[in-house]
């Protein structure tokens, strides 16, 4: 199957009501250093923002589909662009590019090599198993499930631990057909 | 224009933040949930008002950087000034945003989306609770940035007309 050029996010983050990404980056830093005093354990850090994220790609996932104009995606592939191409623009203003397909076209890597999250950030020595930004393998995991797909989402390059780029490990478990309540041009 | 991401994004992190702390990590201690809200909402505005004052010389009086969290910082955060600045000249002072874009984001009557078991009859009370532990970030903000220009103070927020909100500044003398 010949693989849809996947749109831009260009015209929708346009659109979309902004702000200055400082409040945003500055925000989410002061969020991951009070669960660090609070939580103590890195590990439980990773997790409760794996949780968050989850949490809210649960909900922004309906803003993507009013806001994008997406029709339904139709495969896991095409699926992986729309969310490298148009969702990470339309929230976070920077593209992701898919890469690293398996054979069975089931795993693929998002890469992001700019990254609103991390500016002014530096981890300490003692944080160092800190996924930094393990609100966003959340937010696409949650995203993925309100859409009917489960997958499992892991970090496999990291700048803030040295890596050239940010790579997302994105490995889809179950696709669950659906029908919609609803018809896709009403 | 610095870099910008979707406001809702910051909703997001915020609703999602604030959600955590009250439902979740402290959930039996509201209190301490509140504490820690606001100790995010300090550290924002502590840095935050450094980067914005980068450039400016350094005011010289309170009411020089109240004007200040009233105008460009207000501005910068939500792209409209502050619409009403009070004072009773002895160290109080009032900042009202008509319409605080932070209130008109949570609904009077907002979700209780993890403690579905708790639906009582007290729902109105739990809907003013949710909303006040909201307050807290922003008047975090307020009390960071204000302290990081030299001026201890305690913040508090006034939503008895919302979606105007009023941020009651009292400098500690």
């Amino acid at each position: 199957m010949a693989p849809v050029v996947p749109r831009s996010g260009d015209a929708v983050f346009a659109n979309v009501e902004r702000v200055n990404a400082e409040l945003f980056t500055l925000t989410y830093g002061a969020i991951v250093r009070q669960l660090l005093t609070d939580l103590e354990e890195v590990e439980e850090v990773n997790k409760q923002l794996d949780q968050m994220g989850y949490n809210i790609g649960v909900r922004l996932i309906d803003e993507f589909l009013a806001k994008s104009n997406i029709s339904r995606c139709v495969d896991f592939k095409e699926t992986a662009e729309v969310i490298a191409k148009v969702g990470f623009k339309m929230f976070l203003g920077v593209t992701a590019t898919v890469t690293n397909w398996d054979v069975e076209g089931t795993t693929c890597s998002l890469v992001l090599e700019d990254n609103p999250l991390v500016e002014f950030v530096e981890l300490p020595d003692t944080c160092q198993g800190l996924y930094y930004c393990n609100i966003l393998s959340g937010v696409v995991r949650g995203a993925l499930e309100m859409v009917s797909m489960k997958t499992e989402v892991s970090w496999v390059r990291d700048m803030l631990h040295g890596d050239d780029a940010y790579e997302l490990r994105v490995k889809l478990i179950k696709q669950v057909p659906e029908e919609y309540p609803y018809k896709d041009d009403e | 224009m610095g870099r910008e991401v979707a406001e809702s994004c910051v909703d997001a992190v915020v609703i999602e933040m604030v959600s955590a702390f009250c439902h979740k990590f402290y959930s039996a201690e509201p209190e301490l949930a509140a504490r820690r809200i606001e100790a995010i909402g300090y550290q924002v505005g502590h840095q935050l008002v450094e980067r914005y004052t980068m450039d400016c010389p350094r005011f010289t009086d309170h009411l020089e950087a109240i004007k200040f969290i009233c105008k460009e910082f207000w501005s910068e955060l939500f792209k409209k000034q502050i619409d009403n600045l009070k004072t009773n000249h002895r160290g109080t002072f009032v900042l009202q945003d008509n319409m605080f874009r932070w209130i008109a984001r949570i609904s009077p009557n907002p979700l209780q989306e993890n403690s579905t078991e708790s639906s009582t009859p007290n729902d109105d009370n739990q809907a003013a609770q949710t909303t006040s532990m909201h307050l807290y970030f922003p008047c975090g903000i307020i009390r960071g940035a204000l302290t990081s220009l030299g001026i201890p103070c305690a913040v508090s927020a006034d939503i008895s007309n919302r979606p105007a909100c009023s941020f009651v500044v009292r400098i500690k003398a």
